[in-house]
């Protein structure tokens, strides 16, 4: 409760209050692509103020010292030191988040960290750790959860309506790298480039919260097309706790497809289902009232589950996930999605298909 | 502004009800003729503006008008830039600097070149001249009235309150090319208010109108009030809600803001585009404030 004392309190000093009372104070540090994206739906969020940006390219932040009022840093520890923040969005290169997810956690951050979340599944416990130590909430970038057809392709599978299932498939197909050379750190496998852990990561992750976690890999494959150094292509073969297995196939040098596009297909006793961001196919034996489902195909498309967002950029989930991180940090509670630890379970499935693809 | 502007999406495999038909469609359009015939089908309806994303192949569908200049004399095309995925893809594997390299015309590191001065002094408006004019050239000796900054990159410097930005490129496209700046977006009522806040009075703003406010970020609710109180020149698009409306329930509900100046739509057989085309000029004319 503010207690108002005679008339001292200055109106600017009364609004500071309220302000520092109601906006989170959000630091970014990356200014890549993820890191701008993530900096544009900060900027205008309803409660939250983006008071600082961190990157290490001297371009990008005279571009923001130019045109925004954004402070700027290129030494994270030093923006971590200065700005009072409640809330970071780590954004750099993989190899970079373990240092500076720790440093952000120790000084009492909540914390977003991009995907994958670490190279070492070492580095990853102790984050997790950490966050839970200090009950900060944590929150990783699989922001394919955030997309209605997936969320509606969950919802389907736990009411059964394909039955039991017998085997799926999960695919993510894009033109990242389409011709011959290489440069950035994406072309450097000890710094997290390359498909697996850019692209299969995410599907990884989808198989594991959707589907069931993989315990045993199989039969990995990492193809070089066009890459020197990294792999552009990742085949393999996943069983799940259950028993149940299913084939992983993910190439980020194919050019047929306009940007990426990632798919879940089902099949079950009961019926198929094929799922992707834009569309859910369903095919039924047998009608299924409950459901008001027909026998034979059903498609539904996103526009019937997208999840509404205040500011858009690129898709609706990147809004969406920053929207439930700010509510768990506002509601103090822990996020049900894309926790650090259901990350650190992706890193684990990427550390065996790696082991199983040297064997 | 002509009532029925004539999108592209469906040439590029763009589509936001499908991954799957964007594939279909990426098929049938493979030949750059494929993608004239249909131009040429919606000429024949009175459709007398193409908006168009800098997309590589438009740069051939331009050559094809250039050559027949009698033909195309009074056709306009609208162009949207940049074409974003483009720069997306590039910067996944280039970083930032890398795809500007990629993409300023001339060495971009070089001081000699009027692109190498912009880097060096960090002249960022500068940079940005470059890269309109890049985007652009594939448009010279065409008709282009109206010249649009893609939602991806209006939504990013909205969101990252870089409002100089919108004021450089408002006078860059009046002045260099005599044309009227146009701003897509999927936040309308967020970005008029930013443009009015810098003194852009009354501009051309197209996004997402529809029934069901599929991509009408804030919800229907702001949008409706924005379209009957603000003062701008609003064009509808997604007015299907990417196919989920039939479209006589969406043409009806434009028909509610006498406001809304065009509708675009994109369409690939002779008989959809006529009959859409109808559609929407009979219930624009019927609208309170015409």
């Amino acid at each position: 409760m503010l207690v108002l004392i005679g008339k001292k309190l200055q109106i600017s000093t009364l609004k500071y209050l309220l302000t520092s009372n109601n906006m989170l104070k959000a630091g970014i540090i990356g200014l890549g692509k993820m890191g701008i994206s993530h900096a544009a739906i900060v900027g205008p969020h309803r409660d939250a103020e983006l008071v600082a940006v961190c990157d290490t390219s001297s371009l990008i932040l005279d571009a923001f010292k130019k045109f925004t009022s954004i402070n700027v840093y290129s030494d994270y520890k030093k923006m971590m030191d200065t700005e009072k923040l409640d809330c970071v969005v780590v954004a750099t290169p993989t190899r970079f988040h373990y240092p500076i997810v720790k440093y952000s956690l120790e000084k009492g951050i909540h914390t977003f960290c991009e995907k994958p979340f670490s190279l070492t599944t070492k580095q990853g416990e102790e984050l997790v750790r950490l966050a839970n130590q200090k009950w900060l909430v944590n929150q990783v970038g699989y922001h394919n959860h955030f997309i209605g057809t997936f969320n509606e392709l969950n919802r389907l599978l736990k009411a059964g309506v394909i039955g039991e299932l017998v085997h799926f498939t999960g695919e993510a197909y894009g033109p990242v790298v389409t011709k011959e050379k290489g440069g950035t750190w994406r072309s450097a496998p000890e710094e997290g480039g390359g498909c697996l852990f850019d692209y299969a990561s995410h599907v990884i992750n989808l198989i594991q919260e959707i589907i069931g976690r993989p315990v045993k890999v199989k039969g990995s494959l990492f193809n070089r097309i066009y890459s020197k150094e990294v792999e552009d292509a990742v085949y393999s073969m996943l069983t799940l706790e259950s028993g149940l297995s299913g084939i992983l196939s993910v190439n980020w040098s194919d050019e047929t497809y306009r940007k990426m596009s990632t798919s879940l297909t089902l099949f079950g006793k009961k019926g198929k289902i094929i799922c992707d961001a834009t569309e859910i196919k369903i095919y039924l034996k047998e009608a299924a009232l409950k459901e008001n489902l027909n026998k034979g195909w059903t498609i539904k498309y996103n526009t019937e589950f997208a999840i509404p967002v205040n500011f858009y950029l690129r898709g609706e989930e990147y809004s969406a996930q920053i929207d439930n991180f700010i509510s768990c940090i506002l509601n103090k509670k822990q996020t049900e999605i894309n926790s650090f630890d259901q990350a650190l379970y992706t890193d684990k499935v990427i550390e065996l298909i790696i082991a199983d693809s040297k064997s | 502004m002509d009532k029925v502007l004539f999108g592209d999406n469906q040439f590029f495999a763009v589509n936001h009800l499908s991954d799957e038909k964007s594939r279909e469609q990426a098929i049938r359009f493979k030949d750059d003729e494929a993608i004239i015939r249909v131009l040429d089908s919606a000429r024949e309806t009175g459709i007398n503006t193409f908006m168009c994303t800098t997309h590589d192949r438009i740069a051939s569908i331009c050559d094809h008008m250039r050559s027949n200049p009698e033909k195309y004399r009074d056709f306009n095309m609208f162009p949207c830039m940049p074409y974003a995925h483009k720069y997306a893809n590039a910067v996944t594997d280039l970083g930032i600097v890398g795809t500007i390299k990629q993409y300023v015309p001339g060495n971009i590191f070089s001081t000699f070149t009027k692109g190498g001065v912009a880097y060096l002094r960090k002249d960022f408006i500068g940079l940005m001249e470059l890269l309109i004019d890049a985007e652009l050239k594939m448009f010279r000796g065409i008709n282009t009235p109206v010249i649009f900054i893609q939602n991806v990159v209006v939504d990013m410097i909205l969101g990252l309150k870089m409002m100089e930005v919108f004021k450089a490129y408002d006078s860059y496209i009046r002045e260099k090319y005599n044309s009227e700046p146009g701003y897509i977006t999927m936040n309308m009522p967020a970005l008029l208010d930013a443009l009015n806040s810098i003194g852009i009075e009354n501009p051309i703003i197209c996004s997402s109108i529809n029934k069901l406010g599929f991509r009408m970020s804030g919800g229907k609710e702001i949008y409706e009030k924005y379209l009957n109180e603000k003062t701008f020149r609003p064009i509808a698009m997604q007015v299907l809600a990417a196919g989920a409306l039939r479209p006589k329930e969406a043409v009806e509900y434009l028909s509610r803001f006498p406001k809304i100046e065009s509708v675009l739509f994109g369409a690939s057989s002779k008989n959809h585009i006529q009959e859409t085309k109808e559609l929407i000029e009979k219930s624009m004319s019927g609208r309170s404030g015409n």
